[in-house]
């Protein structure tokens, strides 16, 4: 009860933006300077100080001089340890790296790079994002990736949000973090259906009938390989024999083109259901070898094929009607 | 879950074992043997990768053995059956540890384990063991919380942490406000095995302390110590006698102390160990009384509390004296009461010498003749004696301790009316040259006689010293046959042991005296160096505060400093961008070497090409396949010139 009211009252009030100067996502480098990097002990920590404060009131009950060293040794070093766990994280640089794409109910990785500018090394830096967690040890005047899982249970445009930093090295008795906000986001895929691709429609402009249908078309010959051709379609004995790549060439595909249309989809499907198809078709097309074009309300992909052209398409069926961020290069980071 | 990292669990066993080892011996046989039974399997856990046993095995076990510490202790308190279950707490938990959480509390309670071996002992070597286990612990700790570190920069880590923290330590060592303990009522066994003298003496008693060379207590003397024959280190005095057993009875009468002083009182310190009684030693007879204690009619020193820890007192002593005190005729009348019926014979041998005598020093002087003469001999294993002991020792075993002497003495005197009292203490003592303290061991326990002449008062007489002079003028070692068990070290022969050991006394009395022995009053004394006259509560806990406040931030600055690169040629680069830097163009974090020097080339267009060459350069060095040390040279050169 309790707990779900503080996670409202977190949740509602923008509690980070206020207290910790977060609200807009930093792009560039961020630089964890002292202004943003937090120390409190842990629960580790006071039970330490109160298995200390039980020592110490041992020691005087029983006049134990060396009871005294010990504890203040311990004293000592716990105190020390919190100057370490703080030098642990602060002046460490968090750079966006590579994001991947995903589909809507996958996880998206992002790729933080955790920059080390000082000439010490620097041990089991925790990046967390609400319950995924990962440790690197970043060397001194080196940089380590910390990638980080995020959840993508929806379509859309997907930013990285607050992750923590956080470390506790090296004795666990104090926790130092930050909150960063890089400016890093991903676009999540429509999650595919399961449906087959729409049946072979003659297109009035070219007047030729596309096939849909198995067997992928007759080889027709092959031609230089451009960048963007997938490697399924790259004649590798060939190339091999030749000295350069070489792309098959498909009959059926070049003279004719598949059109994947917003307009050919069912009345009945919503929106989403509707992305899903599209997807789902995307998928089959680039997956048959096709060459292939988008037509959506607000935008037209011409024809092609490759990966790029694959995620080119899928990304624009993501950011459909979304929101799309200020900085939104729909391309992948 | 992670797997817990196997080096680090390896050392918390080690660790765990050091601050368990010396409490072994102590402690039932079964504990040690399902300790080491309860590490040897967790070992195996970890070797093997095999899974832990279940809760319910673990929680049979606790149950069981928390059965058998009752009944081996009769109880679960206090401070032996504590130590016990933690012990076997600790080892159990080992069984039942999976997350990282259930390590680092077991290195706590290892911590905790690690203070209670200074219950028992808190000598140089515990202390060294304990900060080995201090060590490996914080080692151990530091490894749970870098996973894929190697042991040996953890122990490094460790070694850094331990090792910023002892100032602070001292720190709070010295200035932390000390309170005398205890804060309350201790646990019964809290004081058990204490040596040293009782308050009752029955033959055989003193002895048995004879053969333990524990020491009673040191003294450092302002000049020359007096001669080893006139220290008689006054303890516990006994007027009552039930034919066997000497005891203090009605004990003394007042706290009067008082006795007419005649020459210069020698003048010294005092260092007691803890002996869990009141009494506090000095040299017969005390012209003072030490704080906290009060004197007595009997001329006892007594503390209020019982000596638990190990205490310091000034103290100054008159070596000659007429002591009046405790001698009212109630008193006189009690000195001369002796049980009825028993020792027959001596009590005939007495009244023949009062016949004979004409006054009472007449008659001392007769028994000590007859102690001299009887061919008594000295031994420290004198056979068992009966009801009627004193005729037993006197006529047919004629062999005993001074004990023996002491009571048969005053049984004399008493029979023959003239009033005499037992007193135990210590005779004796040996001058350490390492650091000039008079060291007095249990094995110098003694037993004396005092009787009252009224010419001169309570005169000390030393039957012991009749029989055997080389006692009080040597020592036990030259008085009792070669034959007899005295504590090896006494005999005097092994010089380079005995040197050995001299020097290690006299450390371990300079660690007794500033590490054991900081107590309140010498907290006042280093305060008052330090120039605080009179430091209350308050004072000393704004003192600690600034200077524990002055000393982590004197450590903060040296662990947070700007370190510089390892790398040269990153240093050289740095120090060029500072120069660029406070001509006005500071280098983006997100800015390369080429992008940098670019601009800075817009910005300070008469340097543009040095600029660019140096960044140039730089990046070669850095990121080049090889290092030219030529090039390092020239870059160094190029920045050292630079003026933007």
């Amino acid at each position: 009860m309790l707990t779900s009211v503080i996670k409202t009252f977190f949740a509602r009030s923008d509690f980070f933006g206020l207290v910790f100067g977060l609200r807009a996502p930093e792009s560039g480098p961020i630089r964890l300077t002292q202004r943003r990097v937090y120390v409190l002990p842990t629960g580790y920590g006071l039970a330490f100080a109160l298995a200390l404060l039980l020592m110490l009131i041992g020691s005087i009950n029983y006049s134990l001089g060396l009871g005294y060293v010990l504890t203040f040794a311990l004293a000592g070093m716990g105190l020390v340890s919190m100057l370490h766990t703080y030098r642990n994280l602060a002046n460490l640089t968090v750079r966006a790296g590579r994001a991947d794409p995903v589909f809507a109910g996958g996880t998206a990785t992002f790729d933080l790079v955790l920059e080390n500018p000082s000439g010490f090394d620097r041990f089991t830096l925790f990046a967390r994002h609400g319950t995924f967690s990962v440790d690197v040890d970043v060397p001194a005047e080196r940089s380590e990736v910390a990638r980080v899982a995020v959840p993508a249970p929806k379509r859309g445009w997907l930013a990285v949000g607050r992750v923590t930093l956080e470390t506790r090295f090296p004795v666990g008795l104090f926790r130092c973090w930050s909150y960063v906000l890089p400016e890093m986001g991903v676009a999540v895929y429509p999650r595919p259906d399961d449906s087959e691709l729409p049946p072979a429609k003659a297109r009035p402009d070219s007047g030729e009938v596309t096939s849909t249908g198995g067997g992928v078309d007759d080889f027709a010959g092959l031609r230089p390989y451009q960048p963007g051709d997938s490697p399924r379609h790259i004649a590798w004995k060939a190339a091999e024999r030749e000295g350069l790549l070489l792309t098959k060439h498909f009959a059926g595909r070049g003279a004719a083109e598949l059109w994947l249309e917003w307009s050919d989809l069912p009345n009945a499907l919503d929106l989403e259901a509707r992305l899903s198809r599209l997807a789902r078709w995307v998928l089959l097309a680039d997956e048959a070898g096709f060459a292939y074009g988008l037509r959506i309300p607000g935008a037209e992909i011409e024809p092609g094929f490759g990966d790029a052209h694959r995620d080119a398409c899928l990304t624009r069926l993501a950011l459909f009607d979304a929101t799309p961020p200020r900085h939104a290069a729909p391309s992948r980071a | 879950m992670p797997r817990l990292p196997a080096p680090s669990l390896y050392l918390l066993f080690l660790g765990m074992t050091l601050a368990a080892a010396p409490h072994l011996p102590r402690l039932p046989w079964w504990i040690a043997l399902l300790v080491v039974g309860l590490l040897g399997w967790r070992a195996w856990v970890v070797q093997r990768s095999i899974s832990l046993p279940r809760r319910w095995l673990i929680l049979g076990l606790a149950f069981t053995t928390l059965a058998m510490v009752y009944l081996h202790y009769k109880t679960v308190f206090g401070r032996d059956a504590g130590v016990a279950l933690l012990v076997i707490f600790l080892a159990l938990k080992l069984l039942e540890m999976r997350t990282l959480r259930d390590v680092t509390v077991v290195v706590l309670l290892a911590y905790f384990l690690a203070l209670t071996n200074f219950f028992y002992s808190q000598t140089i070597l515990t202390g060294a063991l304990m900060t080995l286990t201090l060590v490996v612990l914080t080692t151990a700790l530091v490894g749970f919380n870098a996973p894929r570190r190697r042991v040996r920069d953890n122990l490094k880590t460790a070694g850094v942490l331990l090792g910023q923290g002892l100032p602070v330590m001292l720190v709070l060592f010295l200035l932390f406000p000390r309170v005398q303990g205890p804060l309350w009522g201790m646990p019964q066994d809290a004081y058990a095995g204490m040596t040293g003298l009782s308050d009752t003496m029955t033959p055989g008693n003193i002895s048995s302390l004879s053969q333990s060379d524990a020491i009673a207590f040191r003294a450092r003397f302002d000049g020359e110590p007096p001669a080893r024959g006139r220290l008689y280190w006054r303890g516990p005095v006994f007027w009552e006698f039930d034919g066997r057993t000497w005891r203090a009875g009605r004990g003394p009468s007042s706290q009067f102390y008082r006795f007419e002083p005649e020459g210069v009182p020698v003048q010294y310190e005092m260092t007691v160990e803890p002996h869990n009684r009141q009494w506090l030693f000095a040299l017969d007879l005390a012209g003072q009384v030490p704080q906290g204690a009060y004197g007595t009619s009997d001329y006892q020193l007594l503390s209020r509390q019982p000596v638990r820890s190990r205490v310091r007192y000034p103290m100054h002593s008159f070596l000659d004296y007429r002591a009046t005190a405790g001698a009212t005729p109630a008193e006189l009348d009690y000195a001369r009461e002796l049980p009825p019926g028993v020792n027959p014979r001596a009590r005939e041998l007495a009244l023949r010498w009062r016949r004979d005598a004409k006054a009472e020093d007449d008659v001392m002087l007769r028994a000590l003749d007859y102690f001299r003469t009887a061919g008594l001999r000295y031994t420290l294993n004198p056979p068992l004696l009966g009801a009627d002991s004193v005729d037993e020792m006197l006529f047919v075993t004629k062999s005993g301790f001074c004990e023996h002497f002491s009571s048969a003495f005053v049984f004399l005197m008493r029979a023959a009316g003239v009033p005499a009292r037992v007193v135990t203490g210590y005779q004796g003592g040996e001058l350490n040259p390492v650091d000039q303290f008079v060291v007095v061991r249990q094995s110098d326990a003694h037993a004396w006689a005092e009787v009252w002449l009224p010419s001169r008062g309570w005169v000390r007489v030393d039957p012991t010293a009749a029989v055997v002079p080389m006692r009080v003028e040597s020592g036990l070692a030259a008085a009792v046959p070669d034959t007899e068990p005295v504590p090896l070290l006494v005999r005097v022969d092994v010089t380079w042991l005995r040197q050995l050991r001299f020097s290690w006394e006299a450390l371990a009395n300079r660690w007794n005296q500033w590490v054991l022995g900081y107590n309140p009053e010498r907290q006042r004394d280093f305060l008052h160096r330090l120039g605080m006259p009179s430091p209350d509560w308050q004072k000393m806990a704004t003192t600690l505060f600034w200077a524990v406040g002055g000393i982590v931030t004197l450590i903060a600055l040296f662990v947070l400093r700007r370190r510089l690169s390892k790398d040269p040629v990153q240093r050289i680069w740095l120090a060029f961008c500072a120069k660029l830097a406070r001509a006005g163009t500071e280098r983006r974090p997100s800015e390369g070497p080429a992008a940098f020097a670019e601009r800075a080339g817009r910005a300070h267009p008469a340097r543009a090409g040095v600029v660019q060459a140096v960044a140039r350069l730089y990046a070669d060095l850095r990121y080049g396949p090889q290092r030219d040390p030529e090039g390092v040279a020239r870059l160094a050169r190029m920045v050292r010139e630079f003026r933007p």
